[in-house]
Protein backbone atom coordinates (compact mmCIF):
# COMPACT_ATOMS: atom_id res chain seq x y z
CA UNK A 1 0.00 0.00 0.00
CA UNK A 2 0.97 3.15 -1.06
CA UNK A 3 -0.95 5.78 0.98
CA UNK A 4 -0.73 5.48 4.45
CA UNK A 5 -3.13 7.27 6.66
CA UNK A 6 -1.73 9.07 10.23
CA UNK A 7 -3.61 8.42 13.35
CA UNK A 8 -4.22 12.21 13.00
CA UNK A 9 -6.07 12.11 9.61
CA UNK A 10 -8.47 9.39 11.09
CA UNK A 11 -8.99 11.36 14.38
CA UNK A 12 -10.27 14.27 12.15
CA UNK A 13 -11.67 12.74 9.77
CA UNK A 14 -13.90 10.70 12.90
CA UNK A 15 -14.67 14.72 14.55
CA UNK A 16 -16.11 15.55 10.99
CA UNK A 17 -18.49 12.26 10.50
CA UNK A 18 -19.05 12.50 14.59
CA UNK A 19 -17.91 8.60 14.76
CA UNK A 20 -16.62 7.60 17.80
CA UNK A 21 -13.73 4.55 16.59
CA UNK A 22 -12.37 2.21 18.59
CA UNK A 23 -9.00 1.24 18.28
CA UNK A 24 -9.12 -1.30 16.55
CA UNK A 25 -11.97 0.11 14.36
CA UNK A 26 -9.33 2.42 13.90
CA UNK A 27 -6.99 0.67 12.55
CA UNK A 28 -9.65 -1.28 10.17
CA UNK A 29 -10.68 2.50 9.20
CA UNK A 30 -6.87 3.28 7.84
CA UNK A 31 -6.66 0.48 6.23
CA UNK A 32 -9.52 0.51 4.18
CA UNK A 33 -9.20 4.59 3.41
CA UNK A 34 -5.37 3.91 2.37
CA UNK A 35 -6.79 1.05 -0.02
CA UNK A 36 -9.82 4.03 -1.18
CA UNK A 37 -6.45 6.64 -1.72
CA UNK A 38 -4.43 3.65 -3.68
CA UNK A 39 -7.19 3.03 -6.07
CA UNK A 40 -7.72 6.58 -6.92
CA UNK A 41 -3.71 6.75 -7.60
CA UNK A 42 -4.79 4.06 -10.32
CA UNK A 43 -7.22 6.28 -11.69
CA UNK A 44 -5.12 9.65 -11.38
CA UNK A 45 -2.84 7.45 -13.92
CA UNK A 46 -4.74 8.29 -17.03
CA UNK A 47 -4.36 10.98 -18.77
CA UNK A 48 -8.17 12.72 -18.91
CA UNK A 49 -6.22 15.94 -20.73
CA UNK A 50 -9.52 17.55 -22.67
CA UNK A 51 -12.08 15.42 -20.86
CA UNK A 52 -14.70 17.65 -18.89
CA UNK A 53 -15.59 16.49 -16.07
CA UNK A 54 -18.24 14.70 -15.32
CA UNK A 55 -21.14 15.92 -13.04
CA UNK A 56 -23.76 12.91 -13.28
CA UNK A 57 -23.41 9.14 -14.08
CA UNK A 58 -26.49 9.94 -16.08
CA UNK A 59 -26.56 11.88 -18.96
CA UNK A 60 -29.61 13.25 -18.25
CA UNK A 61 -30.47 16.93 -17.97
CA UNK A 62 -33.02 19.26 -16.77
CA UNK A 63 -35.70 16.86 -14.68
CA UNK A 64 -37.57 19.56 -13.13
CA UNK A 65 -41.16 19.66 -10.89
CA UNK A 66 -43.62 22.59 -11.27
CA UNK A 67 -44.39 25.01 -8.49
CA UNK A 68 -47.47 23.30 -6.87
CA UNK A 69 -48.09 22.25 -3.63
CA UNK A 70 -49.35 18.45 -3.47
CA UNK A 71 -48.11 17.48 0.13
CA UNK A 72 -50.39 16.91 2.90
CA UNK A 73 -49.94 18.22 6.32
CA UNK A 74 -46.77 15.54 7.24
CA UNK A 75 -46.17 16.37 10.86
CA UNK A 76 -47.15 13.67 12.63
CA UNK A 77 -45.29 11.49 9.97
CA UNK A 78 -42.26 13.43 10.52
CA UNK A 79 -42.87 13.65 14.44
CA UNK A 80 -43.23 9.78 14.72
CA UNK A 81 -39.30 9.96 14.69
CA UNK A 82 -39.01 12.55 17.44
CA UNK A 83 -37.89 10.46 20.36
CA UNK A 84 -39.67 13.69 22.81
CA UNK A 85 -42.21 16.17 21.22
CA UNK A 86 -44.04 19.23 22.60
CA UNK A 87 -46.20 21.58 20.50
CA UNK A 88 -45.72 20.15 17.18
CA UNK A 89 -41.75 20.25 17.42
CA UNK A 90 -38.89 17.80 18.02
CA UNK A 91 -37.22 18.54 21.68
CA UNK A 92 -33.63 18.29 21.52
CA UNK A 93 -31.02 18.88 23.91
CA UNK A 94 -30.33 22.89 24.19
CA UNK A 95 -27.70 24.05 21.24
CA UNK A 96 -25.51 27.24 21.40
CA UNK A 97 -26.28 29.75 19.27
CA UNK A 98 -24.41 29.68 16.59
CA UNK B 1 -0.45 61.31 13.71
CA UNK B 2 -2.81 58.72 14.14
CA UNK B 3 -3.33 56.81 10.54
CA UNK B 4 -6.24 56.83 8.24
CA UNK B 5 -8.17 53.57 8.02
CA UNK B 6 -10.49 52.04 5.64
CA UNK B 7 -13.52 49.65 6.39
CA UNK B 8 -13.79 46.74 3.61
CA UNK B 9 -17.34 45.15 3.35
CA UNK B 10 -18.65 42.35 1.34
CA UNK B 11 -21.55 41.03 2.42
CA UNK B 12 -23.81 37.40 1.63
CA UNK B 13 -26.79 37.89 1.21
CA UNK B 14 -29.70 35.29 1.60
CA UNK B 15 -33.23 35.84 0.20
CA UNK B 16 -36.11 33.49 0.42
CA UNK B 17 -38.20 32.76 -2.89
CA UNK B 18 -41.06 33.49 -2.97
CA UNK B 19 -42.28 30.15 -4.94
CA UNK B 20 -45.40 28.13 -3.27
CA UNK B 21 -43.61 25.39 -2.79
CA UNK B 22 -40.33 24.08 -1.50
CA UNK B 23 -36.99 23.61 -3.94
CA UNK B 24 -36.81 19.85 -3.74
CA UNK B 25 -40.71 18.88 -2.65
CA UNK B 26 -44.21 19.68 -2.96
CA UNK B 27 -44.28 20.97 0.48
CA UNK B 28 -45.76 24.31 1.23
CA UNK B 29 -43.63 27.22 1.87
CA UNK B 30 -46.01 29.55 3.54
CA UNK B 31 -44.84 31.09 6.90
CA UNK B 32 -46.03 30.61 10.49
CA UNK B 33 -47.73 27.19 10.11
CA UNK B 34 -47.88 24.88 13.28
CA UNK B 35 -44.39 23.09 13.45
CA UNK B 36 -43.44 20.24 11.19
CA UNK B 37 -46.84 20.46 9.23
CA UNK B 38 -45.21 21.61 5.46
CA UNK B 39 -42.70 18.70 5.90
CA UNK B 40 -41.96 15.47 3.93
CA UNK B 41 -39.76 12.47 3.46
CA UNK B 42 -37.30 14.54 1.24
CA UNK B 43 -37.06 17.76 3.33
CA UNK B 44 -36.22 16.00 6.74
CA UNK B 45 -33.95 14.08 5.13
CA UNK B 46 -34.96 10.18 5.29
CA UNK B 47 -33.24 7.72 3.93
CA UNK B 48 -34.60 6.88 0.03
CA UNK B 49 -36.65 9.77 -0.41
CA UNK B 50 -34.88 12.12 -3.90
CA UNK B 51 -35.30 15.60 -4.51
CA UNK B 52 -36.54 16.55 -7.31
CA UNK B 53 -35.55 19.94 -8.38
CA UNK B 54 -38.65 23.21 -8.72
CA UNK B 55 -38.13 24.69 -11.95
CA UNK B 56 -39.35 28.07 -10.63
CA UNK B 57 -36.63 28.34 -8.34
CA UNK B 58 -34.27 28.49 -11.54
CA UNK B 59 -36.08 31.24 -13.00
CA UNK B 60 -36.25 33.53 -10.27
CA UNK B 61 -32.52 32.85 -9.65
CA UNK B 62 -32.36 33.35 -13.38
CA UNK B 63 -34.44 36.16 -13.52
CA UNK B 64 -31.91 37.97 -10.02
CA UNK B 65 -29.14 37.60 -11.86
CA UNK B 66 -30.14 39.10 -15.23
CA UNK B 67 -31.90 42.31 -13.31
CA UNK B 68 -28.31 42.33 -11.66
CA UNK B 69 -26.47 42.27 -14.64
CA UNK B 70 -24.90 39.06 -13.79
CA UNK B 71 -23.49 36.20 -16.89
CA UNK B 72 -25.56 33.21 -16.39
CA UNK B 73 -23.63 29.23 -16.09
CA UNK B 74 -25.96 27.60 -18.68
CA UNK B 75 -24.48 24.69 -17.84
CA UNK B 76 -25.01 24.67 -13.72
CA UNK B 77 -25.16 21.92 -10.89
CA UNK B 78 -25.48 21.47 -6.97
CA UNK B 79 -23.37 20.53 -4.69
CA UNK B 80 -23.37 18.91 -0.92
CA UNK B 81 -22.05 20.51 1.92
CA UNK B 82 -21.96 18.28 4.52
CA UNK B 83 -22.13 19.51 8.54
CA UNK B 84 -24.06 18.34 11.48
CA UNK B 85 -26.57 20.88 12.85
CA UNK B 86 -30.06 20.07 14.82
CA UNK B 87 -31.55 22.46 12.16
CA UNK B 88 -30.46 20.07 9.26
CA UNK B 89 -32.01 16.92 9.08
CA UNK B 90 -29.83 15.57 6.52
CA UNK B 91 -26.85 16.25 7.83
CA UNK B 92 -26.02 17.88 4.69
CA UNK B 93 -27.16 20.94 2.62
CA UNK B 94 -27.63 21.33 -0.93
CA UNK B 95 -26.14 24.19 -2.33
CA UNK B 96 -24.03 25.05 -5.30
CA UNK B 97 -19.96 25.76 -5.21
CA UNK B 98 -18.35 24.86 -8.12
CA UNK B 99 -21.11 26.18 -10.61
CA UNK B 100 -23.38 28.69 -9.26
CA UNK B 101 -26.39 29.76 -11.59
CA UNK B 102 -25.07 33.63 -11.77
CA UNK B 103 -21.60 35.21 -11.67
CA UNK B 104 -20.10 38.41 -12.27
CA UNK B 105 -22.71 40.84 -12.27
CA UNK B 106 -23.01 44.44 -10.34
CA UNK B 107 -25.70 47.09 -9.40
CA UNK B 108 -25.19 50.48 -9.17
CA UNK B 109 -25.92 52.58 -5.71
CA UNK B 110 -25.93 56.16 -5.28
CA UNK B 111 -23.11 57.61 -2.97
CA UNK B 112 -23.05 60.65 -0.32
CA UNK B 113 -21.89 62.81 -2.78
CA UNK B 114 -24.32 62.27 -5.19
CA UNK B 115 -22.39 59.79 -7.06
CA UNK B 116 -22.96 56.67 -8.35
CA UNK B 117 -20.49 53.50 -7.52
CA UNK B 118 -20.54 49.50 -9.03
CA UNK B 119 -21.20 46.99 -6.42
CA UNK B 120 -19.31 43.71 -7.84
CA UNK B 121 -21.56 40.43 -7.55
CA UNK B 122 -19.06 37.73 -6.85
CA UNK B 123 -21.83 35.09 -7.75
CA UNK B 124 -25.27 33.85 -6.84
CA UNK B 125 -26.39 30.64 -5.82
CA UNK B 126 -29.12 28.52 -5.29
CA UNK B 127 -29.31 26.40 -1.92
CA UNK B 128 -32.09 24.90 0.52
CA UNK B 129 -32.64 26.67 4.11
CA UNK B 130 -32.26 25.01 7.44
CA UNK B 131 -35.02 24.07 9.84
CA UNK B 132 -35.93 26.76 12.61
CA UNK B 133 -34.03 26.23 16.23
CA UNK B 134 -36.23 27.90 19.13
CA UNK B 135 -34.71 27.97 22.32
CA UNK B 136 -36.68 27.07 25.71
CA UNK B 137 -35.61 30.28 28.32
CA UNK B 138 -36.63 28.03 30.94
CA UNK B 139 -35.40 24.57 30.45
CA UNK B 140 -32.29 23.22 28.84
CA UNK B 141 -33.58 22.28 25.61
CA UNK B 142 -34.17 23.72 22.26
CA UNK B 143 -37.48 23.13 19.40
CA UNK B 144 -36.86 22.42 15.84
CA UNK B 145 -39.55 22.74 13.38
CA UNK B 146 -38.37 21.82 10.17
CA UNK B 147 -41.18 23.78 8.39
CA UNK B 148 -38.27 26.50 6.66
CA UNK B 149 -36.20 23.06 5.73
CA UNK B 150 -35.84 23.06 2.27
CA UNK B 151 -37.00 26.28 1.37
CA UNK B 152 -35.43 28.18 -1.58
CA UNK B 153 -33.09 30.66 -1.13
CA UNK B 154 -30.74 32.06 -3.37
CA UNK B 155 -27.39 33.63 -1.99
CA UNK B 156 -26.47 36.72 -3.62
CA UNK B 157 -22.78 36.87 -2.50
CA UNK B 158 -21.50 40.77 -3.35
CA UNK B 159 -17.43 41.43 -4.08
CA UNK B 160 -15.85 43.30 -1.31
CA UNK B 161 -16.44 46.77 -2.81
CA UNK B 162 -18.40 48.57 0.18
CA UNK B 163 -16.56 51.23 2.44
CA UNK B 164 -19.07 52.27 4.71
CA UNK B 165 -22.25 51.75 6.45
CA UNK B 166 -24.07 53.66 4.08
CA UNK B 167 -22.59 52.00 1.09
CA UNK B 168 -23.90 48.63 2.56
CA UNK B 169 -27.81 50.22 3.43
CA UNK B 170 -27.75 51.98 -0.08
CA UNK B 171 -26.49 48.55 -1.65
CA UNK B 172 -29.35 46.11 0.06
CA UNK B 173 -31.79 48.88 -0.02
CA UNK B 174 -31.63 48.64 -3.99
CA UNK B 175 -30.74 44.84 -4.24
CA UNK B 176 -34.30 44.38 -2.00
CA UNK B 177 -36.24 47.13 -4.56
CA UNK B 178 -34.88 44.49 -7.40
CA UNK B 179 -35.96 41.52 -6.31
CA UNK B 180 -38.93 42.90 -5.06
CA UNK B 181 -39.73 44.45 -8.16
CA UNK B 182 -39.51 41.12 -9.84
CA UNK B 183 -41.24 39.01 -7.38
CA UNK B 184 -38.93 36.85 -6.62
CA UNK B 185 -39.12 37.47 -2.58
CA UNK B 186 -40.71 39.71 0.18
CA UNK B 187 -37.96 40.07 1.47
CA UNK B 188 -38.97 40.84 5.05
CA UNK B 189 -36.15 40.92 7.56
CA UNK B 190 -37.80 40.73 10.26
CA UNK B 191 -39.33 37.28 9.16
CA UNK B 192 -36.24 36.34 7.77
CA UNK B 193 -36.76 36.00 3.96
CA UNK B 194 -33.78 38.09 3.52
CA UNK B 195 -30.71 38.00 6.12
CA UNK B 196 -27.20 39.56 5.71
CA UNK B 197 -23.91 37.99 6.79
CA UNK B 198 -21.53 40.96 7.00
CA UNK B 199 -17.45 40.27 6.02
CA UNK B 200 -15.58 43.18 7.41
CA UNK B 201 -12.17 43.86 7.48
CA UNK B 202 -10.05 47.23 8.18
CA UNK B 203 -6.59 48.55 6.52
CA UNK B 204 -4.60 51.53 6.41
CA UNK B 205 -5.89 53.55 3.55
CA UNK B 206 -3.67 53.18 0.56
CA UNK B 207 -2.59 49.67 1.61
CA UNK B 208 -3.37 47.61 -1.38
CA UNK B 209 -3.79 44.28 0.77
CA UNK B 210 -7.04 43.63 2.40
CA UNK B 211 -6.63 43.06 6.57
CA UNK B 212 -7.91 39.52 8.13
CA UNK B 213 -11.60 39.86 8.33
CA UNK B 214 -14.44 38.54 10.36
CA UNK B 215 -17.85 37.55 9.32
CA UNK B 216 -20.97 38.56 11.57
CA UNK B 217 -24.25 36.29 10.82
CA UNK B 218 -27.60 36.75 10.30
CA UNK B 219 -28.01 40.69 11.40
CA UNK B 220 -31.69 41.40 11.74
CA UNK B 221 -32.31 44.54 10.43
CA UNK B 222 -31.11 47.80 8.57
CA UNK B 223 -30.36 49.30 11.56
CA UNK B 224 -28.82 46.85 13.35
CA UNK B 225 -26.49 46.37 10.54
CA UNK B 226 -25.25 49.52 9.87
CA UNK B 227 -24.61 49.69 14.31
CA UNK B 228 -22.78 46.42 13.39
CA UNK B 229 -20.82 47.95 11.23
CA UNK B 230 -19.80 50.79 13.47
CA UNK B 231 -18.96 48.91 16.21
CA UNK B 232 -16.82 46.07 14.23
CA UNK B 233 -15.04 48.86 12.59
CA UNK B 234 -13.92 50.44 15.97
CA UNK B 235 -13.18 46.82 17.71
CA UNK B 236 -11.02 46.05 14.44
CA UNK B 237 -8.71 49.85 14.59
CA UNK B 238 -8.52 49.47 18.10
CA UNK B 239 -7.00 46.00 18.09
CA UNK B 240 -4.19 47.07 15.49
CA UNK B 241 -3.71 50.19 17.21
CA UNK B 242 -3.04 48.46 20.65
CA UNK B 243 -0.50 45.85 18.51
CA UNK B 244 -2.52 43.07 18.85
CA UNK B 245 -3.98 40.94 15.61
CA UNK B 246 -7.74 40.56 14.49
CA UNK B 247 -8.50 37.12 14.06
CA UNK B 248 -10.56 35.61 11.36
CA UNK B 249 -13.95 34.59 12.76
CA UNK B 250 -17.26 34.65 12.78
CA UNK B 251 -19.17 37.00 15.53
CA UNK B 252 -22.50 37.41 16.60
CA UNK B 253 -23.66 40.79 16.99
CA UNK B 254 -25.86 41.38 20.14
CA UNK B 255 -27.91 44.55 18.98
CA UNK B 256 -29.81 45.08 22.55
CA UNK B 257 -26.31 45.43 24.24
CA UNK B 258 -24.27 47.11 21.15
CA UNK B 259 -21.66 44.06 21.04
CA UNK B 260 -20.26 41.42 19.34
CA UNK B 261 -18.87 38.61 20.17
CA UNK B 262 -16.58 35.56 18.91
CA UNK B 263 -18.97 32.34 18.15
CA UNK B 264 -18.22 28.74 19.75
CA UNK B 265 -16.32 27.68 16.57
CA UNK B 266 -17.50 24.34 15.43
CA UNK B 267 -15.37 21.71 15.83
CA UNK B 268 -13.52 21.68 12.37
CA UNK B 269 -16.74 23.02 10.85
CA UNK B 270 -15.30 24.48 7.94
CA UNK B 271 -14.64 21.37 6.37
CA UNK B 272 -17.35 20.61 4.62
CA UNK B 273 -16.49 18.38 2.20
CA UNK B 274 -18.54 19.36 -0.96
CA UNK B 275 -18.94 17.09 -3.43
CA UNK B 276 -21.01 16.83 -6.68
CA UNK B 277 -24.74 16.13 -5.53
CA UNK B 278 -25.29 12.60 -7.21
CA UNK B 279 -28.76 13.23 -6.35
CA UNK B 280 -29.64 15.54 -8.70
CA UNK B 281 -29.43 15.79 -12.49
CA UNK B 282 -27.44 18.94 -13.86
CA UNK B 283 -29.40 21.53 -15.50
CA UNK B 284 -28.80 23.36 -18.83
CA UNK B 285 -30.36 26.75 -19.76
CA UNK B 286 -31.05 26.85 -23.28
CA UNK B 287 -30.17 30.43 -25.04
CA UNK B 288 -34.46 30.25 -25.36
CA UNK B 289 -34.96 29.97 -22.12
CA UNK B 290 -32.61 33.01 -20.87
CA UNK B 291 -34.64 34.72 -23.59
CA UNK B 292 -37.86 34.10 -21.87
CA UNK B 293 -37.05 35.05 -18.79
CA UNK B 294 -35.53 37.99 -19.97
CA UNK B 295 -38.90 38.66 -22.01
CA UNK B 296 -41.37 38.23 -19.21
CA UNK B 297 -39.02 40.59 -16.55
CA UNK B 298 -41.63 42.77 -14.97
CA UNK B 299 -41.41 46.48 -15.09
CA UNK B 300 -38.31 47.75 -12.95
CA UNK B 301 -38.60 51.14 -11.37
CA UNK B 302 -37.17 52.90 -13.54
CA UNK B 303 -39.53 52.42 -16.22
CA UNK B 304 -41.89 52.38 -13.74
CA UNK B 305 -41.00 56.02 -12.45
CA UNK B 306 -41.28 57.43 -15.91
CA UNK B 307 -44.52 55.65 -16.68
CA UNK B 308 -46.32 57.11 -13.53
CA UNK B 309 -45.57 60.92 -14.89
CA UNK B 310 -46.61 59.91 -18.06
CA UNK B 311 -49.57 58.20 -18.04
CA UNK B 312 -50.81 59.53 -14.84
CA UNK B 313 -49.31 63.34 -14.98
CA UNK B 314 -48.22 62.52 -11.03
CA UNK B 315 -45.48 64.98 -10.10
CA UNK B 316 -41.70 63.25 -10.56
CA UNK B 317 -41.43 63.43 -6.35
CA UNK B 318 -44.97 60.92 -6.16
CA UNK B 319 -43.71 58.78 -8.73
CA UNK B 320 -40.76 58.22 -7.05
CA UNK B 321 -41.76 57.70 -3.27
CA UNK B 322 -44.28 55.43 -4.99
CA UNK B 323 -41.85 53.40 -6.95
CA UNK B 324 -39.94 53.24 -3.65
CA UNK B 325 -41.24 49.82 -2.82
CA UNK B 326 -43.20 47.31 -4.72
CA UNK B 327 -46.27 47.04 -2.54
CA UNK B 328 -47.06 50.55 -2.38
CA UNK B 329 -46.35 50.97 -6.25
CA UNK B 330 -49.04 47.67 -6.51
CA UNK B 331 -51.24 49.35 -4.07
CA UNK B 332 -51.32 52.71 -5.64
CA UNK B 333 -51.76 50.93 -9.38
CA UNK B 334 -55.02 48.86 -8.41
CA UNK B 335 -56.31 51.52 -6.59
CA UNK B 336 -56.33 53.77 -9.50
CA UNK B 337 -57.67 51.50 -11.74
CA UNK B 338 -60.92 50.89 -9.57
CA UNK B 339 -61.76 54.98 -9.20
CA UNK B 340 -59.71 56.37 -11.51
CA UNK B 341 -58.20 59.54 -9.68
CA UNK B 342 -54.22 58.66 -9.70
CA UNK B 343 -53.14 61.78 -8.02
CA UNK B 344 -55.91 61.41 -5.37
CA UNK B 345 -54.69 57.62 -4.55
CA UNK B 346 -51.04 59.21 -4.74
CA UNK B 347 -51.88 61.63 -1.98
CA UNK B 348 -53.53 59.13 0.36
CA UNK B 349 -50.68 56.87 0.41
CA UNK B 350 -47.90 59.48 0.24
CA UNK B 351 -49.54 60.97 3.05
CA UNK B 352 -51.56 59.03 5.50
CA UNK B 353 -50.34 55.89 4.34
CA UNK B 354 -46.71 56.92 4.70
CA UNK B 355 -47.20 58.39 8.54
CA UNK B 356 -49.22 55.45 9.71
CA UNK B 357 -46.01 52.72 8.50
CA UNK B 358 -43.78 55.33 10.19
CA UNK B 359 -45.85 55.57 13.70
CA UNK B 360 -46.15 51.64 13.55
CA UNK B 361 -42.82 51.15 12.57
CA UNK B 362 -44.14 48.92 9.99
CA UNK B 363 -42.73 48.11 6.04
CA UNK B 364 -44.74 49.07 2.60
CA UNK B 365 -45.10 45.41 2.43
CA UNK B 366 -46.65 45.34 5.62
CA UNK B 367 -49.69 47.50 3.92
CA UNK B 368 -52.69 45.05 4.26
CA UNK B 369 -55.84 47.26 3.26
CA UNK B 370 -57.40 46.05 0.18
CA UNK B 371 -57.46 48.87 -3.12
CA UNK B 372 -61.05 48.52 -3.37
CA UNK B 373 -61.64 49.93 0.19
CA UNK B 374 -58.93 52.89 -0.53
CA UNK B 375 -60.75 53.39 -3.73
CA UNK B 376 -64.42 53.13 -1.60
CA UNK B 377 -62.93 56.04 0.78
CA UNK B 378 -61.77 58.09 -2.10
CA UNK B 379 -64.87 58.12 -4.06
CA UNK B 380 -66.96 58.89 -0.44
CA UNK B 381 -64.63 61.80 -0.49
CA UNK B 382 -64.95 63.44 -3.78
CA UNK B 383 -68.69 63.28 -3.53
CA UNK B 384 -69.05 64.86 -0.57
CA UNK B 385 -70.47 62.34 1.39
CA UNK B 386 -68.10 62.83 4.06
CA UNK B 387 -65.28 65.54 5.22
CA UNK B 388 -61.52 65.24 5.07
CA UNK B 389 -61.04 65.02 9.07
CA UNK B 390 -63.88 62.00 9.13
CA UNK B 391 -62.08 60.61 5.82
CA UNK B 392 -58.69 60.59 7.78
CA UNK B 393 -60.47 58.87 10.56
CA UNK B 394 -61.70 56.34 8.70
CA UNK B 395 -58.75 55.42 6.91
CA UNK B 396 -56.84 54.57 9.93
CA UNK B 397 -59.76 51.59 9.86
CA UNK B 398 -58.76 50.91 6.79
CA UNK B 399 -55.35 50.71 7.39
CA UNK B 400 -55.36 48.58 10.38
CA UNK B 401 -58.50 46.65 9.79
CA UNK B 402 -59.69 46.87 5.94
CA UNK B 403 -63.21 47.97 6.99
CA UNK B 404 -65.60 48.72 4.51
CA UNK B 405 -65.94 52.55 4.24
CA UNK B 406 -69.16 52.54 2.78
CA UNK B 407 -70.74 50.51 5.42
CA UNK B 408 -68.70 52.30 8.06
CA UNK B 409 -69.77 55.37 7.49
CA UNK B 410 -73.49 54.59 7.18
CA UNK B 411 -73.21 52.41 10.48
CA UNK B 412 -71.92 55.16 12.26
CA UNK B 413 -73.87 58.22 11.06
CA UNK B 414 -70.56 60.40 9.52
CA UNK B 415 -72.41 61.12 6.72
CA UNK B 416 -71.72 64.90 5.85
CA UNK B 417 -74.91 67.00 7.17
CA UNK B 418 -75.39 68.65 3.99
CA UNK B 419 -79.24 69.39 4.89
CA UNK B 420 -79.18 73.55 4.88
CA UNK B 421 -82.07 73.76 7.32
CA UNK B 422 -80.50 72.08 9.64
CA UNK B 423 -77.11 73.48 9.25
CA UNK B 424 -78.98 76.92 8.94
CA UNK B 425 -80.38 76.27 12.81
CA UNK B 426 -77.30 74.80 14.47
CA UNK B 427 -75.43 78.30 13.23
CA UNK B 428 -77.72 80.79 14.29
CA UNK B 429 -77.63 79.63 17.57
CA UNK B 430 -73.85 79.61 17.22
CA UNK B 431 -74.23 83.08 16.06
CA UNK B 432 -76.30 83.85 19.53
CA UNK B 433 -74.05 81.92 21.72
CA UNK B 434 -71.08 83.94 20.72
CA UNK B 435 -71.81 87.85 20.20
CA UNK B 436 -67.90 88.45 21.04
CA UNK B 437 -66.53 86.58 17.54
CA UNK B 438 -69.41 88.37 15.85
CA UNK B 439 -68.59 91.86 16.79
CA UNK B 440 -64.71 90.69 16.13
CA UNK B 441 -65.88 89.30 12.63
CA UNK B 442 -67.57 92.72 12.10
CA UNK B 443 -64.98 94.71 13.12
CA UNK B 444 -62.30 93.61 10.57
CA UNK B 445 -61.25 90.01 12.10
CA UNK B 446 -61.79 87.98 9.29
CA UNK B 447 -60.30 85.29 11.89
CA UNK B 448 -63.05 85.44 13.89
CA UNK B 449 -64.79 83.26 11.55
CA UNK B 450 -62.39 80.23 11.84
CA UNK B 451 -63.81 80.17 15.14
CA UNK B 452 -67.08 80.23 14.58
CA UNK B 453 -66.77 77.54 11.79
CA UNK B 454 -64.94 75.33 14.57
CA UNK B 455 -67.65 75.59 17.11
CA UNK B 456 -70.06 74.72 14.26
CA UNK B 457 -68.28 71.59 13.45
CA UNK B 458 -67.66 70.50 16.91
CA UNK B 459 -71.30 70.94 17.40
CA UNK B 460 -72.23 68.42 14.19
CA UNK B 461 -69.12 66.39 15.62
CA UNK B 462 -67.43 66.88 12.62
CA UNK B 463 -69.89 66.14 10.17
CA UNK B 464 -70.47 69.26 8.24
CA UNK B 465 -70.31 70.11 5.22
CA UNK B 466 -67.06 72.72 5.62
CA UNK B 467 -68.06 74.59 2.16
CA UNK B 468 -71.63 75.05 3.24
CA UNK B 469 -71.05 75.76 6.64
CA UNK B 470 -68.66 79.08 5.65
CA UNK B 471 -71.36 80.07 2.96
CA UNK B 472 -74.03 79.80 5.49
CA UNK B 473 -72.22 81.66 8.20
CA UNK B 474 -71.06 84.61 5.88
CA UNK B 475 -74.66 85.08 4.69
CA UNK B 476 -75.69 85.27 8.48
CA UNK B 477 -73.26 87.29 9.17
Amino acid sequence: MANVISDETIEYVGILAKLELSPEEKEAAKKDMASMLDYIDKLNELDTTGVEPMSHVFPVNNVFREDVVANPDGSEDTLANAPERRDSAFVVPKTVDS
Amino acid sequence: MSKQYETVIGLEVHVELATKTKIFCACSTEFGGTPNSHTCPVCTGMPGSLPVLNKKVVEYAMAVGMAMNCKINQYCKFDRKNYFYPDNPQNYQISQLYLPICYDGGIEIETKDGGTKTIGIHEIHMEEDAGKLVHDDWEDVSLVDFNRSGVPLIEIVSEPDMRSAEEVIAYLDKLRMIVQYLGASDCKMQEGSMRADVNLSVREVGAKEFGTRTEMKNIGSFKAIARAIENETARQIDLIESGEKVVQETRRWNDDQGYSYAMRSKEDAQDYRYFPEPDLVPIVISDEWMESIKASQPELRPEKMARYQSEFALPQYDAEILTSAKRLADVFEATTEICGKPKKVSNWLMGETMRLLKDKNMDPEDIRFSPKNLAKLIELTEAGTINGTVAKEVFELIFAEDIDPEAYVKEKGLTTVSDEGELRSTIEQIIKDNPQSVEDYHNGKEKAIGFLVGQTMKATKGKANPGLVNQILKELL
